[in-house]
Order: structure tokens, then C-alpha cells, then sequence
């Protein structure tokens, strides 16, 4: 009975988070792109990239509403179903967890404002300059919640006695080994993912309905940002990859199912493992491991073997790895293509293909994004505060717990639902040509107006 | 020098105090679009509600998540409590928040021609502060349950308790008396004469339910908690304050002027009666489980946090101000005009 509600509670958690990630990264992301795009048309009058940071803008605060509501559910959530983790990490995290709160804060006011107030100041700066603190905000709610997930992982900043903190030390716990690369990967993430989100849909527009200036503008704008966001998630994973060899070395080895401590470690891709766990049809690349995990392929990496059976997170998180760190490649592949195809004008860099391909980097990303969350959170099982805390003495001990789960669910399907539907109507009966056409005509408008003698 | 746990729930009692004024406008409007839908009268009110509340719903929903983050981060037993006990209460709260907050998502593209919809909006604005009020009864004591390790909520005591029917009765009709005020005092602003005598009326006629359930809720609350009603009678003047408040509110809104003053006397009489209240609970946080003192996080914490809070401050008020002098005082967007 105890274990069943330990699952349950897990159930609960992993569902409003693999729901709530979803509209967080758009949260995270997508405020860039704005502010790139209204920048951009700003500087150059180009109405154009105005219209786009309109539209997107449109479509964002829908996300934001669900990201809001979900986001408010975890975090009632984290004390609801975890009481006594809050009792004894609450004395650390709370700092972050505050934080997070006044960057949210800071996002959300600045956000109204910028949603009603186009065209009610004098320069177009002005409007444009609130998409900095919104931008600010949401990276920094980013950074805060990301550091609290990096103390549960590797918690620092305390002194453990007698079953209780002392000698706490919130900052150093918020600064903690684990917090620099998480928090660069999810930015970087995010923001690709923000930019794979909008290319994509110009790419399936421009599938749909041929050329555009509209959205030939905007993926090329956004196939940009996919490029350079793309690099630095490879370069922000492969820190966290040296920052697991070196402080978390049992969540790799179950990743990269290295059993055996030994050097020139190699690095094996796919595969499964049969009943003695022995590695079958993988491909090996000799020596990899050893020179992803420390920079040199003769470098010895710890084994899973070395650590107790029951402190060894499940292996299938091999898998999710794998597929993570595939996309990661995939996705910045496509968008140099693309910009090959752009510089290099033998070939049409709007091939049907091309476009195929970046409409499919949307979903992609997103998935990388869920399977990356599943491999970090999986990955530290058993523990909830790695070292401290195992998850079963956490979790809130009411059979209620079950039921929830499904109320839960109920609900961020109809959200989920509603979200869709109302995306939809949004964009789909009001193409962005002639929303341009109408935007140019108020211009003129009120041009004329402002000429006529009062 | 005033120790960081003092500090520490005096700030959050001030936040709790401003998630009530303004969801109370928020959640009173969602009953008041509703009822107006009913008797045919929304074309007065839809415009001036949604010009205001849709720019600023999701502020109201942090100042929520803030008190809430704030009181686990300053008292850590909080967490195990009333997170234990609340699980199925808190988690409906959880719901009724989602199917709110996507109304003003959705509400620009449909949804308000949607009856249904405007029935879950009006409904979640009346069943959202009682479900909440649901933990101010608790910290009075009685209604919880420790056994061993594991703490249960007593929901046949909570359910037949005389005492959590008349918090629950004096959240939802002083709801809709602030919501009332406020929607008054901005269709004034907005010139808008029939909103205005609408608002006005609806004001007016919850005014003598609040009074009703506030006496009400306080004479339950001297036979279950003795040691409270105590602390709350010698804060007597404090009490009186607010009753004087309420005259001056009452006296205003009857004749019909200076809706403004009217609105800020609503605010200091909900003020006086919610500090009084508060002051009254010291130094229990739940009785008799989590005193002040006891359940405070360690001092680097507490001194973070209020640090922080500080910090935070210096960067919310401006922009809380920005917020208000572009939405509710600019007189050109009020009536609509931007």
C-alpha cells in the first residue's frame, strides 16, 4: 500500500510536469523571438516583422495562460504531494523557489502591459524596450526553478544532523555544482525549441499555401536563431555530460550502460541488453565515452557495478538519452542545411523536403525537451535529494493521491484540448496577408488624420 | 531588533491581505458577469470588466503563489501540515485556479458568448475563496489530526463545525461586497452611468451580509478558539476602526459620490478586521502544531528570504505603478478610448 501511493504521487508530479514543460519552454523561448522580431522590423520599417511579433504574440499569451495554470498546480503540488520533502528541503530552496516567484512576478506585469499597449507611445522603442523585462523574466524564473532541480540533484550548502539542516547556506545552495550547466541547457534548449516552434510554422504554411514573403521572412529569421541556439545546446549538453562524469558518474553509466569501471571507455548508441546485461546489436565507438565524459580518450570512467543495486537508477534511461542527444544533433543539422541551400543558390532553400524536414524539427525539439526531463528526473531515482532523501520517504501517504491522478489528467487534456481549439481559430480563418493589408491601411489612417487641420 | 520570523509573517500577512482585495475583485467579477448574463444586463458590464481585469488576472494569481511559496519558505511545517491535510481540498483549488485562469486565455476568442463557460467562471469565483478560506479554518485548531507520522484531515468535524460554514459564508459575500466597490469605483471613472448604478446597487446590497457573517464568524469563533476571541477583544479599537471604515463606505456609496474614498474605506475596513484577526492568532500559525517561533526555517534562510523580499520589492512596486497608472488611472483607457 505504501509503495502504491509512492508511485502514485510519482504519477502525479511526472504528468503536470511532462505537461507543464511543454508551455514553459514556449514561456522561455518564444519572448526572444518577439523581442528579435519587433526589433528587427523597428530597425529596418519593415512591417512585416512587426506583424510577426503581433502574431506570435497573439498565440503566445495562450500558452502563457496554460503554463500560468499549470505552473500554479506544481507548485501547490510540491507541498500537497511531497510534504516532507518541503519540511526538509523547504529550509534550503526556499530562496530560489521565492525568487522564481518575483521574476514571474516582474514577467507577468510587464507582459499585460506589453500585450495593451501597441501604438499608445510615441516611439516604437518604448513598446519594445517592455520586452526586456518580459525576456529577463522568464530566462530568470528559468534559472531559479532550474537551481532548485540542481540542489535536489546535487544538494550542497548545509550540514546534516540528526535527521535535520543546520549550518544552511542558501546561496551556496542555489550556486550549487549542478546549477551552471542545467541552467545554461535549459536556456539554450528552450530557446531553440521557441525558434524550432515558429520556423516550423512558416515551414508548414509555406507547404501549404507556396511562397510567401511573410513566411519566407520569418523562417529565415527563425531558422537563424535555430542555428545558433542549436550549437550551444550541443555545447551546454556536453557540459552537463562532464559535470555528470564528474559529480553524478551513476547517472551516466546507467545512461551510456557502462557497467565496468575502466579507461578508454567506449560510447554505445541504442542496443539492448539481454538477461544477464549483457549489451547486445549497439553500435560502440571506441574510446568516445572517455573523451565526452573528461576531454581525454584514455580517461577512466566510473561504472554503474560500483555502486549499490539499489542506488542505481533505472536503465532504460539509455534510451532516452540517446534519443535526446540524437535530436540535439538533427535539429542544427537541418538549419545548416538550410543556410547552405540559402548561400549556395544552386539549390532552393524552400525544396519540399527542406521544408518537411523543419516542420518536423518542431515536434522534435519539444520531444527532446520531455525526453531530456525524463532522463534527468529518472536518472536520480532513487533519491529525491540524491544522497538524503529517497523518494518513498517524501511522498504524501493519502490513498486520495490515486483518484487525483485522474482528475489531473482529466483536466490537462480539456486544457490541452482547449489550447489547440483556440489556437486554431485564431490563425486559421486569419491569414497574415491580410491582416498586413489592414495594419498598412490604419497606418495611412491615421497619417491622413494627423494631416487634417483640427 | 525585530527577529525574521515577525518579519517574515507580517510580510506574508500583507500579501495574503492583498490577494484578497484583489482576487476578490476578480472572482466577485466572474459572479457578477454571470448574474448580469442571467438578467440580461451583461452588455453594461462585460466591457468594463474585461478592460480591466484581462491585463491584470495573472498578477492577481502571483500574489497567490507568492503568500503561499513565502509561508513554506519562512515555515517549513507548514508544508508537512497543511500539505498533508489538504491534499484533496487544496487539489481542487488546484482545478477550479486552471479553469479560471484559461477564461482570460480564451475569453478574446470565444469563449464568453460560451453560457457554460460564463457559468464555470461565476461558479469557480464563488467556490475558489471558499476552498481557500478552507485553511483559515483549519489554523484554528481542532481539525487536524496527528497520528504517529501521518497527519489526516478530520473532515466530519470540518464538515458539521458551525465555525467553517460561517468563514465560508463571510469569504463569499465579502467577495462580492470589495468586487462590488471596486467595480463601482472604475465604472465611475470610465463615466459609465449605467454600469455605475448597476455596480452600485450590487455594493450596496452585500454590504449587510459581510456585516451579518463577519459577527457571525467572530461569535463561533469564541466558542472554538477561546484563546483567539481573547487576543481579538483586546484589540478591540482595531475592530472599531473597521466598523467605522464600513460607516464611511456605507455612508458614501448611499449618496452616491466620491466612489474612490468609498473603495479605499472598504480596504482599510477589511484592513483593520484582517490585521486584527491576524495579530489575534499570534503566535500560533496552526494551532496548536506550528507556533511562530517553533516552525521558523533556519536564520540564514528567514534573512535570505526577507532579503530577497526587499530586493523584489524595490523592482515590483514601479512596476505595480506603472500597472495602475496605465490601466486604472489613465482616464482615456478606461472609458475606452485606447
Amino acid at each position: 500500500m505504501e509503495i502504491d501511493t509512492v508511485l502514485w504521487s510519482r504519477l502525479v508530479t511526472g504528468l503536470t510536469l511532462t505537461f507543464h514543460v511543454i508551455f514553459a519552454t514556449v514561456g522561455v523561448g518564444v519572448p526572444l523571438m518577439i523581442a528579435i522580431a519587433e526589433f528587427v522590423g523597428i530597425r529596418k520599417k519593415d512591417h512585416h516583422y512587426i506583424l510577426m511579433a503581433k502574431r506570435w504574440t497573439r498565440g503566445f499569451i495562450i500558452s502563457v495562460a496554460v503554463g500560468v495554470v499549470t505552473g500554479t498546480a506544481i507548485a501547490l503540488q510540491l507541498a500537497l504531494v511531497w510534504p516532507n520533502f518541503m519540511q526538509l528541503a523547504g529550509n534550503v530552496v526556499a530562496l530560489p523557489l521565492f525568487m522564481e516567484v518575483f521574476a514571474f512576478f516582474f514577467e507577468a506585469i510587464f507582459l499585460g502591459i506589453y500585450l495593451y499597449t501597441w501604438d499608445r507611445f510615441r516611439s516604437p522603442y518604448t513598446h519594445w524596450l517592455l520586452t526586456i523585462p518580459i525576456v529577463l523574466g522568464a530566462s530568470m524564473s528559468a534559472f531559479f526553478i532550474t537551481s532548485v532541480n540542481g540542489f535536489m540533484n546535487q544538494p550542497e550548502g548545509f550540514v546534516m544532523e540528526a535527521g535535520h539542516f543546520v549550518a544552511v547556506n542558501p546561496i551556496e545552495a542555489m550556486f550549487n555544482t549542478a546549477t551552471p550547466s542545467k541552467v545554461f541547457h535549459v536556456l539554450s534548449s528552450a530557446y531553440m525549441t521557441g525558434a524550432a516552434l515558429l520556423a516550423g510554422i512558416a515551414a508548414y504554411v509555406l507547404l501549404k499555401k507556396g511562397p510567401s514573403v511573410y513566411y519566407k521572412k520569418a523562417l529565415k529569421l527563425m531558422m537563424g536563431a535555430v542555428l545558433i541556439f542549436g550549437l550551444l545546446t550541443a555545447v551546454a549538453g556536453d557540459m552537463s555530460a562532464k559535470f555528470l562524469a564528474a559529480h553524478q558518474p551513476e547517472k551516466l553509466a546507467a545512461a551510456e550502460w557502462h557497467f565496468e569501471t575502466e579507461s578508454g571507455a567506449d560510447l554505445v548508441l541504442l542496443g539492448w541488453l539481454n538477461a544477464e546485461r549483457e549489451i547486445m546489436g549497439a553500435f560502440h565507438i571506441p574510446k568516445a565515452l572517455s573523451f565526452l565524459a573528461f576531454g581525454d580518450f584514455n580517461a577512466e570512467v566510473t561504472g554503474l557495478n560500483e555502486f549499490p543495486l539499489d542506488e542505481q537508477p533505472p536503465l532504460i534511461v539509455h534510451y532516452l538519452f540517446d534519443a535526446m542527444a540524437g535530436i540535439g544533433f538533427v535539429i542544427p543539422a537541418i538549419a545548416a542545411l538550410y543556410f547552405l541551400f540559402l548561400i549556395w543558390k544552386r539549390r532552393n532553400e524552400l525544396n519540399k523536403w527542406l521544408l518537411r524536414g523543419i516542420l518536423l524539427c518542431a515536434p522534435l525539439a519539444f520531444l527532446a525537451i520531455e525526453l531530456g526531463w525524463f532522463y534527468a528526473e529518472v536518472g536520480r531515482q532513487p533519491w529525491i535529494l540524491r544522497g538524503y532523501m529517497r523518494v518513498e520517504e517524501a511522498a504524501t501517504t493519502s490513498p486520495s493521491i490515486r483518484i487525483l491522478f485522474f482528475v489531473f489528467l482529466l483536466l490537462y487534456i480539456v486544457l490541452g484540448t482547449l489550447c489547440v481549439i483556440v489556437l486554431r481559430r485564431l490563425f486559421r480563418n486569419n491569414p497574415a496577408e491580410a491582416e498586413l493589408d489592414k495594419l498598412l491601411e490604419e497606418k495611412r489612417d491615421k497619417a491622413s488624420g494627423k494631416g487634417e487641420p483640427a | 531588533m525585530i527577529s525574521y520570523e515577525l518579519i517574515g509573517i507580517t510580510v506574508l500577512w500583507l500579501f495574503l491581505f492583498g490577494y484578497l482585495i484583489v482576487a476578490s475583485i476578480d472572482y466577485g467579477a466572474g459572479f457578477f458577469a454571470f448574474y448580469a448574463r442571467m438578467t440580461k444586463q451583461d452588455h453594461l458590464l462585460n466591457r468594463l470588466i474585461s478592460r480591466y481585469l484581462s491585463p491584470v488576472w495573472e498578477i492577481t494569481n502571483v500574489f497567490l503563489v507568492f503568500f503561499y511559496v513565502g509561508i513554506v519558505g519562512f515555515f517549513p511545517d507548514t508544508a508537512y501540515y497543511y500539505g498533508s491535510a489538504l491534499l484533496v481540498p487544496g487539489s481542487i483549488a488546484v482545478v477550479l485556479l486552471a479553469i479560471r485562469g484559461s477564461f482570460y486565455a480564451f475569453e478574446n476568442y470565444g469563449s464568453k458568448e460560451n453560457v457554460l463557460y460564463l457559468f464555470l467562471y461565476g461558479a469557480s469565483g464563488l467556490l475558489i475563496p471558499a476552498s481557500l478560506s478552507v485553511a483559515l479554518t483549519l489554523s484554528e485548531g481542532g481539525f487536524i489530526v496527528k497520528e504517529g507520522n501521518a497527519v489526516f484531515l478530520a473532515y466530519k468535524t470540518l464538515f458539521t463545525s458551525p465555525l467553517s460554514w460561517s468563514i465560508v459564508a463571510l469569504a463569499l459575500v465579502s467577495v462580492l461586497f470589495i468586487s462590488g466597490t471596486f467595480l463601482a469605483f472604475y465604472a465611475s471613472r470610465a463615466g459609465d452611468r449605467s454600469a455605475l448604478n448597476l455596480m452600485r446597487t450590487y455594493a450596496l446590497f452585500w454590504s449587510t451580509p459581510t456585516i451579518i457573517a463577519a459577527l457571525t464568524a467572530f461569535i463561533y469563533l469564541s466558542q472554538h478558539n477561546e484563546r483567539h476571541f481573547q487576543n481579538m477583544m483586546d484589540l478591540w479599537w482595531l475592530l472599531a476602526l473597521s466598523i467605522g471604515f464600513f460607516m464611511v463606505a456605507m455612508w458614501l456609496l448611499y449618496n452616491g459620490r466620491r466612489y474612490g474614498l468609498a473603495f479605499i474605506c472598504v480596504m482599510l475596513q477589511f484592513f483593520c478586521a484582517f490585521f486584527a484577526y491576524g495579530i489575534g492568532h499570534y503566535p500560533y500559525i496552526l494551532d496548536p502544531f506550528i507556533t511562530i517561533q517553533g516552525g521558523a526555517t533556519t536564520e540564514a534562510t528567514g534573512i535570505a528570504l526577507v532579503m530577497a523580499f526587499v530586493g523584489g520589492l524595490c523592482l515590483l512596486i514601479p512596476s505595480l505603478i506603472l500597472v495602475f497608472r496605465l490601466f486604472l488611472f489613465d482616464a482615456d483607457y478606461v472609458k475606452g478610448n485606447k
